[in-house]
């Protein structure tokens, strides 16, 4: 242990301990640190005062503003139903048409509709709604249940295939290829009609060759010209867009074996109004009836 | 003599090893058993190799910087391997096709890998390496109680092995920074009062009249950790051969428990240890005395006094009670200026030395890592403040505020600490290269910049985001499209990441260029025999 002596650079002293060659300086505390640190003892007392704090036997000091923080929530999530009741209200009372004629209420519904669509459809339509094979596009005005405002209601309310709900949309397309009713070529043939129908590169032979088949087998459901029918929630074959894709190995695929998508029936698990503001934001999206 | 009863002692853990092995429960118990087996048996070959001749530092008078040497070398392994997965999961975040598709190398395994590789593994093996130095020199002593200061190194190398290879393998009781199993927690349990017993008896033995700072900071580093451990890991094991246990705790009190452990972890293990190592190697570099000795023992003890209660403050606005929120709120904020008196006294130990900045890239290292303290300690209270939380909890502001203190703080006081040992453990008279040193300190410095800048925007983003109502009062983004959003700052993050790993591989070259000692040596070992006769 070495003396106190005056450290050269700053004139100051040293405390005399000396370790492997470390002093220390014998400065004080710096007073701007020491106020600080006292300033926030202060402060946390003050808080300590105003807010729930020190826990006694059975419950802690409530604090004079008596704040809680669950009655915080309460209180926000009241203040925000008081200001969305009256539209609410509004939206439970009008009919879907009403609603849409409305401009204030018009975009209140679409507002909600839209947060509710991004919780619970963005998973499968995307949150561009722009859909993704096997799911559908909710942007275009290609409706397969149909595309005014009490189909879309009746879609969401009933779901697609839903099991459970009697009255959901439910259509189902024989596996033709795969229970034996086409062969291959005839599949194929078909697709190529299929084809034919949207306009789409073909090869006319065989495009020919499955007119008949098509007329047989499609039609009924699908139409003489492919344009499709929303009653029995069969697609429209007649244009560029395709649930399951637009090849010719995949249109085949889909009358061999076809894939059928399914709906949650919304009615179970969403009240009314929301059912109601997802119709009104869905059917806002560009394709609407 | 003494190697024989251990060679006898791990024949015994090589047999344990092997029951439990066969015996084992379920296949993790199994694996770790084996991996003890074989850790038995290295152990055993490496002492049957020695057995005859006494190893150099058995000399009484000399200090035992053998254990020193392997810590350092530990610290820049480890470290180099935290960081590495550490990328690695943040790629994942931006591309998660990375994740490969396995377990073992799903983001949820890896992520408790990369962070205890950091802390435990890197932090805790510089902070054993450096405290066995300091404690040494400051006391003028060697360590205490024979050789159990190795297996002490060991014994924690095996606790890492263990707990990483449960974290790949999927053991875990999901606490975090505390994920290993019964068996591995009583394993640490083992090695922490060992490594307790050799400090305290080390400053036993102490021939100053005084204990120096950076012990006290080592001491309560040490103690605390032990208490946090111990009350945080009480469990009730299924079997005594199998893996799983069920925690003493439950609902909110197994969560405060474990933010209070979490939150000292921070505070004993990240900030107390390393203030503890800065205080022996910033003024040794700045050759400098500490500015402030009162400053010391007022922030010491306000430090550890404060630190303990502000762990609620993890769980704003959850199911605890309001008043525990209020208490770990207000103990953060008072916490601030005891943190920064450490960053005082570190930063005014260079008054009449700033000229060294300059010429000296270690002090430079070690000074930025004080800055870094500095605002990740101011940072931390402003974010424990409930209306500042409720923006920046859950989101990546919290990660970026953890990385600014562990890649600037931690990191860069460990890598000046490892610039200041390995040319004196290995006697060597210089670094091999101090231009490389700087090359560090300027890639860390701009990686950590790069990825708490990209952190801080892409959190008060993301916070901003979760709570935005539109003028009906409906949610305007859900969470898919917030993570969406995040995709930009995840590709930035890892980039700083990238940049502060290479600076980590330029240390690993200079220190090994420096070991290799192909540059001139120190003719004589001077302080590390000389002042032990005073």
């Amino acid at each position: 242990m070495s003396e106190k002596k005056t450290d050269e650079v700053t004139g100051i002293d040293t405390t005399g301990h000396e370790w492997d060659g470390i002093r220390e300086l014998d400065n004080p505390l710096p007073r701007w640190w020491l106020w600080t640190f006292l300033a926030c003892i202060v402060w946390a007392f003050g808080y300590m005062v105003f807010y729930p704090a020190i826990p006694l036997v059975s419950e802690a000091t409530p604090g004079v503003l008596g704040y809680s923080s669950r009655a915080s929530v309460h209180q926000d999530i009241q203040e925000a139903r008081v200001a969305q009741s009256e539209m609410i209200s509004k939206v439970d009372s009008l009919a879907l048409a009403d609603i849409r004629n409305d401009a204030d209420l018009l975009q209140f519904a679409i507002n909600g509709g839209r947060a509710a669509y991004s919780v619970n459809c963005s998973q499968c339509h995307g949150s561009g709604a722009a859909g993704s094979p096997g799911y559908p596009n909710l942007n275009d005005d290609e409706w397969i249940w149909g595309g005014n405002l009490e189909s879309i209601a009746t879609t969401l309310q009933h779901g697609i295939r839903h099991p459970g709900d009697d009255d959901t949309r439910f259509s189902e397309m024989p596996a033709f290829g795969r229970d034996g009713i086409l062969d291959k070529e005839q599949v194929k043939a078909v697709a190529n009609r299929v084809l034919a129908l949207a306009g789409q590169p073909h090869d006319t032979e065989l495009a020919t060759a499955g007119t008949e088949l098509y007329a047989d087998n499609c039609a009924a459901c699908h139409g003489e010209t492919g344009k499709g029918d929303r009653e029995q929630g069969a697609p429209n074959l007649s244009d560029a867009i395709w649930l399951y894709g637009s090849s010719e190995a995949e249109i085949a695929r889909q009358i061999h074996a076809p894939r059928h998508g399914v709906m949650p029936a919304w009615g179970d698990r969403l009240d009314p109004v929301t059912i109601k503001q997802l119709t009104i934001y869905v059917h806002s999206l560009g394709g609407g009836e | 003599m003494g190697n024989v009863v251990l060679i006898i002692l791990l024949g015994l853990a090589a047999v344990a090893g092997l029951f439990g092995a066969a015996r084992g429960h379920d296949a993790l118990f199994q694996a770790h058993a084996w991996v003890i087996v074989a850790a038995s048996l290295v152990a055993i070959v490496a002492l049957l190799q020695r057995l005859d001749r006494p190893s150099r530092e058995d000399v009484e008078n000399s200090y035992a910087d053998g254990v020193v040497r392997f810590g350092v070398l530990a610290t820049v392994f480890w470290g180099v391997v935290g960081f590495l997965v550490g990328l690695v999961i943040a790629l994942q975040l931006a591309f998660p096709e990375l994740n490969l598709g396995y377990s073992f190398s799903s983001f949820g395994r890896l992520r408790p890998l990369h962070t205890s590789a950091v802390i435990f593994a890197f932090g805790g093996n510089a902070l054993l390496a450096t405290s066995f130095y300091v404690v040494q020199r400051t006391c003028r002593t060697r360590l205490a109680l024979g050789g159990l200061h190795w297996f002490v190194f060991w014994g924690y190398q095996l606790f890492i092995v263990l707990a990483a290879t449960g974290y790949v393998m999927g053991v875990t009781q999901s606490k975090e920074y505390a994920e290993p199993e019964w068996y591995v927690d009583i394993w640490l349990t083992l090695v922490w009062v060992a490594y307790l017993l050799v400090f305290l008896f080390t400053l036993f033995r102490r021939k100053e009249p005084h204990i120096y700072v950076a012990n006290w900071f080592y001491l309560a580093f040490i103690v605390t950790v032990a208490m946090l451990h111990i009350v945080n890991n009480l469990a009730v094991p299924v079997s005594f051969l199998g893996s799983k246990s069920y925690s003493a705790f439950s609902g909110v009190q197994d969560a405060l428990t474990q933010w209070w452990y979490g939150h000292n972890a921070v505070g004993f293990f990240l900030t107390a240890g390393f203030l503890g190592m800065m205080y022996y190697f910033v003024p040794k570099q700045a050759e400098r005395p500490v500015y402030s000795y009162r400053l010391s023992i007022i922030h010491f003890w306000a430090l550890i006094f404060l630190y303990i209660w502000a762990g609620p403050h993890h769980l704003h606005y959850t199911a605890l009670p309001d008043w525990a929120q209020t208490l770990g709120m207000v103990f953060s904020i008072m916490l601030w200026m005891p943190s920064w008196g450490g960053m005082i006294n570190g930063l005014m130990t260079l008054s009449g030395a700033w000229d060294k900045l300059r010429t000296d890239p270690v002090l430079r290292m070690m000074v930025v890592a004080v800055a870094f303290y500095g605002m990740s300690t101011f940072e931390g209270p402003m974010m424990s403040i409930k209306a500042v939380n409720g923006l920046s909890h859950y989101t990546d502001w919290t990660i970026g505020h953890v990385h600014s203190g562990a890649l600037g703080w931690v990191g860069m006081i460990s890598f000046g600490a490892v610039y200041f040992l390995v040319p004196r453990l290995w006697n060597r008279a210089s670094l091999y290269s101090l231009r490389l040193v700087s090359w560090h300190v300027w890639l860390a410095t701009i990686g950590i910049v790069i990825y708490a800048a990209a952190m801080w925007v892409s959190g008060i983003t993301q916070g901003l985001m979760w709570r935005e109502y539109d003028p009906n009062g409906f949610l305007v983004y859900s969470f898919a499209e917030t993570v969406d959003a995040m995709h930009p700052f995840y590709v930035i993050r890892a980039f700083g990441g990238l940049v502060y790993i290479s600076g980590a591989f330029l240390m690993v070259y200079n220190v090994w260029r420096t070991i290799q000692g192909n540059h001139e040596t120190r003719a004589v070992a001077a302080d590390a025999a000389a002042p032990q006769v005073a």
